[in-house]
C-alpha cells in the first residue's frame, strides 16, 4: 500500500517538462521502507527486552507502538517525496544495509554455536577438573544429579567424568568408517574420472550421491535392524562373541554414509589434474595404472587428503547411526566387536532425558561438544589450507 | 629394418615377461575402480530391497471377521463387545472407539453384527508370519481356526496415513509426524531462503573484498563442516533455555534447522550468482542502472534456477535431519497433529528414531514404511532439484 502512495505521489509530479530523479518504483519503496524499519527495529528491541527480563511490554500497547511509529515513517516519507527527491540512492543504502544484517548473521550464528557451547563447558569444568575429564578412564556419571539436588553423602560414589573411553569409541569407529570409505570412494573416483565414458560418469556420480541423501536416521535403523544381527552371525559361525550394539556395524555404515564426499570431492581433484600430465606420462610408454598412481595421484594427493579430513569430521559428528547402533556404555577397547560409544552419543544421553538442567551431567554434553566443535574446526581448516596450496599449484 | 619384420629378436623373455605382468597389473587396477563403484552401488540396491521388503508389509492391515455384540454394557467396558476368547484377537484401538460410537448411534443396542474388524497387532505379525510376533500359542489356534474359515482377510492400510503415534501399534500412523515435519519446514525455509540469498548476493554482488568479507566468507565454509548435532545445542542454549521458544515446539526445531541449511543454501546462491557472466552486469551498469537495480533485474532472474536447486537441496537434508532435533527435544510421543508452531511437535524422522527403539515387532514394519515415505519424498524433492538444474541450465 505505502508503496503505491509514495509511487503514486511521486506520478504526480511528473508532468512533459519535469522528469523525476528516480524511477516512480523507487520513491514507492522508499515510502515502504520508512514504515517497515522503524516499525521492525521497534518490535526487535521490545523483544530483546522481553527475553532479557528487562521489560515487558502488553502486546495492545506494542501494536499501537509499531502501527504508530509505521504511520509517523510513512508521513515522513511522503512528504519528503518530490520530482528532485533522490528516492534511488536512500533505497539503495537501504538495500545495501539489508543484506549487510543478512551476511552478518552467519557470523551471529557461529558466535552463538561458540557461546553457547563454551559458557556451558565453563560450568561444567568448574566442578569436574579439566584434567580429569580429559585423561580419565572411567564415565560415570550416575550420582551426578544428586550433587545437583546438594544430596551429598559418603555412601554414594562420585560422579566420574573420565572422557577417554568415549573418544577411543569414536576413534575406533571413525576408523572403520574410513577403513571402508577411503578404499571405496578413491577407487570409484578415479574409474569414474579415468576410465568412465562422459556419459556413464552422469549417471554414476548422482547415483553415489544418493548414498549421501539417504537419512542418517535410516541408516542408524539399518545398521541395527539389518546389519548388526548379520555381524553377530558371522561373527558366530567364527567361534567369536559379538555384542549387538558392536562397533562395527555403526562403522560399517557411516563409512558406506561416506563414500560420496571421497569419491565426488577426490573426482573433482583428479579431473582437475591437467592433461598434459597423463600425455606426458603415456608418451613415455608407461600404462594407464602407472600414469595414474605415479602422475595423477600424487598430483591430486593434497585434493584427496583434504577430503580424507572432510570425511573424518563428518565421522565424528555422525549422531543418529552411533545413536540407534552403537553402545551406551563407555568401553576403553579395541575390539570392534564389543560395544562402545561415541562423544555424539552421550551428548544425546545426555540432553534427552528428564535431568536438571544445572546438574554436571547435562553440562557434560556441551563439554564434549565442545571437544567435538574443536575437532572439526581444525580438520575443517587443515584441509582448507591443503586445497587452497593445491589449487596455487595448478591454477 | 629388421626390427619392423622380426621384432622378437630384440625383446628378451625377461621383457615380454615384465611387459605381461605391467599390462596384468594394469587392468587389475581397472577391476579395483568396477569392483569399488559396484560395492556401492551393490550397497545401495541391498538397502532399498531391503527397506522395501521390510516396508511393503506395513501397508496391509489384517481384520477379522467377528461377531460384534452391541450392548448396553459395551458402552462402558468395550470388552463385553466381543466374545471372550476373541478379545486378544480384535484390536483394542479399535474396540476403545466403541463406547463413542455406541453413543452416537443408540439405535444399534441389542444388534449382533458380524463384521470386518481390524486385528490386533500381534495377530496381524502372526498372519504375515514375522519372526517375533508374540501371539500365544492359544490365540495362534485360534487365529489359524478363523483363517481356515475365511474370517481374515488383509486391506490396505490407510490408518497409517491417517492416524498419529500412538502405543498400540496398529493404530499407529505418521500423521501427525507429517504435519510436524511441513510445519518445521515451512518455518526452515521462510527464514533459510531468504535470508541466505540475501547473505549470498551481499558477498557477489555489493561487498568490496576487506577483511570482514572474507572472515564471512572462511566463518561460512566452517559452518557448512560444524556437525549438525552442534547447532541442537546452539538451539537449546539459545532459542529454548535463553529466549523461551517452547521445547519440542515446531518453532524451535525449524528455527535450529534454518541456521543448519543457511550454509547450503548460501554456497550455491553464490555458485549460481557466479555463473551469471559478468558482461550482464557491465552492461546494465552502462545503461545507468544501480547496483540493486542490475541485481534484481537482471542477476537474480537468472542465477534464479540455480538458487532453487539449492534451495531445495537444503531443505531436503533439512528435512531428513534428526540429531539437532533430538537436541531440541522434537522426539516426543505426540499422538495428535500439533495446531501451531508453538505446540510439541515431531517430525518424520523422528517418529523413525521413536519407533525403531520400540520393542513391539509390529512398530519394526512401520519405522520401515515410514522410512519408505521420507525416501520417497527426498528422492523426489532432489530429483525435482536435478531436473530443474537440467531444464533451465545455461551456457554463457
Amino acid at each position: 500500500m505505502a508503496f503505491w502512495m509514495g509511487r503514486g505521489k511521486a506520478l504526480s509530479f511528473e508532468t512533459d517538462d519535469v522528469r523525476l530523479h528516480s524511477r516512480p518504483g523507487f520513491y514507492g519503496l522508499y515510502a515502504v521502507s520508512w514504515i517497515a524499519l522503524p516499525a521492525l527495529a521497534v518490535s526487535l528491541l521490545f523483544s530483546i527486552a522481553h527475553i532479557f527480563n528487562l521489560f515487558t511490554v502488553p502486546a495492545p500497547m506494542l501494536l499501537a507502538t509499531t502501527l504508530g511509529l509505521g504511520s509517523a515513517g510513512l508521513w515522513f516519507a511522503l512528504s519528503h517525496i518530490n520530482a528532485n527527491f533522490r528516492a534511488r540512492q536512500a533505497v539503495e543504502k537501504v538495500m545495501r544495509g539489508l543484506l549487510f544484517t543478512a551476511a552478518a548473521i552467519s557470523i551471529l550464528t557461529t558466535i552463538g554455536i561458540v557461546l553457547s557451547v563454551v559458557f556451558e563447558s565453563v560450568r561444567f569444568f568448574k566442578v569436574i577438573p579439566i584434567w580429569d575429564f580429559i585423561t580419565g578412564t572411567q564415565w560415570q556419571p550416575d550420582t551426578a544429579f544428586l550433587i545437583g539436588a546438594g544430596r551429598t553423602n559418603e555412601s554414594v560414589a562420585p560422579p566420574l567424568f573420565g572422557s577417554l573411553p568415549i573418544f577411543a569409541g569414536t576413534f575406533m569407529i571413525t576408523l572403520i568408517a574410513m577403513l571402508v570409505a577411503v578404499p571405496i570412494g578413491l577407487f570409484a573416483a578415479i574409474y569414474m574420472s579415468e576410465y568412465a565414458s562422459h556419459n556413464a560418469r552422469g549417471h554414476l556420480k548422482p547415483m553415489l550421491e544418493i548414498l549421501a541423501g539417504i537419512p542418517t536416521v535410516v541408516y542408524g535403523f539399518f545398521a541395527a535392524i539389518t546389519i548388526s544381527p548379520l555381524i553377530v552371525n558371522i561373527a558366530h559361525t567364527f567361534g567369536l562373541e559379538a555384542d549387538y550394539t558392536n562397533a562395527l556395524a555403526p562403522g560399517l555404515i557411516m563409512g558406506i554414509m561416506i563414500i560420496p564426499f571421497i569419491s565426488s570431492l577426490s573426482d573433482d581433484v583428479i579431473r582437475a589434474v591437467p592433461q598434459s600430465l597423463r600425455d606426458g606420462s603415456l608418451a613415455l610408454g608407461t600404462t594407464k595404472a602407472e600414469t595414474i598412481r605415479h602422475i595423477v595421484l600424487p598430483a591430486a594427493l593434497p585434493g584427496i587428503v583434504s577430503a580424507c579430513l572432510l570425511a573424518i569430521s563428518r565421522a565424528i559428528g555422525e549422531t543418529m547411526i552411533v545413536v540407534m547402533a552403537a553402545g551406551l556404555r563407555p568401553n576403553l577397547t579395541a575390539n570392534p566387536l564389543e560395544g562402545m560409544t561415541t562423544v555424539t552419543v552421550k551428548i544425546v544421553e545426555a540432553l534427552t532425558g528428564d535431568q536438571e538442567f544445572d546438574s554436571a551431567f547435562t553440562l557434560s554434553a556441551f563439554a564434549l561438544g565442545l571437544v567435538l566443535l574443536i575437532a572439526t574446526l581444525i580438520l575443517n581448516i587443515i584441509s582448507i589450507m591443503v586445497v587452497r596450496k593445491f589449487r596455487q599449484q595448478y591454477e | 629394418m629388421n626390427n619392423s619384420t622380426q621384432p622378437n629378436n630384440f625383446i628378451s623373455d625377461e621383457k615380454k615377461l615384465r611387459q605381461k605382468r605391467r599390462e596384468r597389473a594394469d587392468s587389475r587396477f581397472h577391476w579395483y575402480g568396477l569392483t569399488a563403484l559396484g560395492l556401492a552401488l551393490a550397497f545401495l540396491v541391498f538397502f532399498f530391497v531391503d527397506i522395501i521388503g521390510q516396508a511393503v508389509p506395513a501397508f496391509y492391515q489384517t481384520e477379522v471377521k467377528v461377531n460384534i455384540h452391541y450392548v448396553e454394557a459395551a458402552k462402558t467396558n468395550y470388552n463385553k463387545a466381543v466374545d471372550h476368547k476373541l478379545r486378544r484377537v480384535v484390536s483394542r484401538a479399535w474396540l476403545r472407539t466403541l463406547p463413542v460410537y455406541l453413543k452416537r448411534h443408540p439405535e444399534l443396542i441389542g444388534n449382533n453384527i458380524k463384521q470386518w474388524v481390524p486385528a490386533d497387532s500381534r495377530v496381524d505379525q502372526y498372519i504375515k508370519q514375522h519372526n517375533g510376533h508374540g501371539l500365544k500359542s492359544k490365540y495362534q489356534r485360534i487365529v489359524d481356526a478363523m483363517a481356515e474359515e475365511g474370517r481374515i482377510r488383509q486391506v490396505f492400510n490407510i490408518r497409517f496415513f491417517t492416524s498419529g503415534d500412538s502405543k498400540l501399534p496398529e493404530n499407529a500412523g505418521i500423521f501427525s509426524a507429517a504435519v510436524g515435519s511441513i510445519f518445521t519446514l515451512l518455518i526452515t525455509m521462510l527464514i533459510a531462503v531468504p535470508i541466505g540469498v540475501m547473505t549470498a548476493i551481499y558477498l557477489e554482488e555489493f561487498s568490496e573484498d576487506n577483511h570482514f568479507t572474507r572472515i564471512i566468507e572462511v566463518n561460512i565454509n566452517n559452518l557448512a563442516a560444524i556437525p549438525s548435532i552442534l547447532y541442537g545445542l546452539l538451539g537449546l542454549a539459545i532459542f529454548i533455555n535463553f529466549a523461551g521458544v517452547p521445547r519440542s515446539s515446531a518453532l524451535a526445531g525449524g528455527l535450529t534447522l534454518a541456521l543448519m541449511t543457511l550454509p547450503i543454501i548460501i554456497i550455491a546462491t553464490r555458485a549460481a550468482l557466479q555463473s551469471v557472466p559478468s558482461s550482464i552486469r557491465e552492461a546494465a551498469f552502462g545503461l545507468g542502472a544501480s547496483r540493486w537495480q542490475t541485481t534484481w533485474h537482471h542477476v537474480l532472474p537468472l542465477a534464479m534456477p540455480g538458487i532453487l536447486t539449492g534451495s531445495i537441496i537444503g531443505l531436503a537434508q533439512a528435512m531428513g535431519e534428526t540429531a539437532p532435533l533430538l537436541i531440541v527435544g522434537m522426539v516426543a510421543y505426540v499422538p495428535d497433529a500439533p495446531d501451531n508452531i508453538l505446540e510439541a511437535a515431531t517430525v518424520l524422522p523422528a517418529q523413525i528414531y521413536t519407533w525403531a527403539g520400540e520393542s513391539l515387532r509390529a512398530y519394526e514394519e512401520r519405522t520401515a514404511a515410514a522410512i519408505l515415505v521420507l525416501l520417497t519424498v527426498l528422492l523426489s524433492l532432489n530429483g525435482l532439484a536435478v531436473y530443474l538444474r537440467k531444464h533451465f541450465e545455461r551456457r554463457w
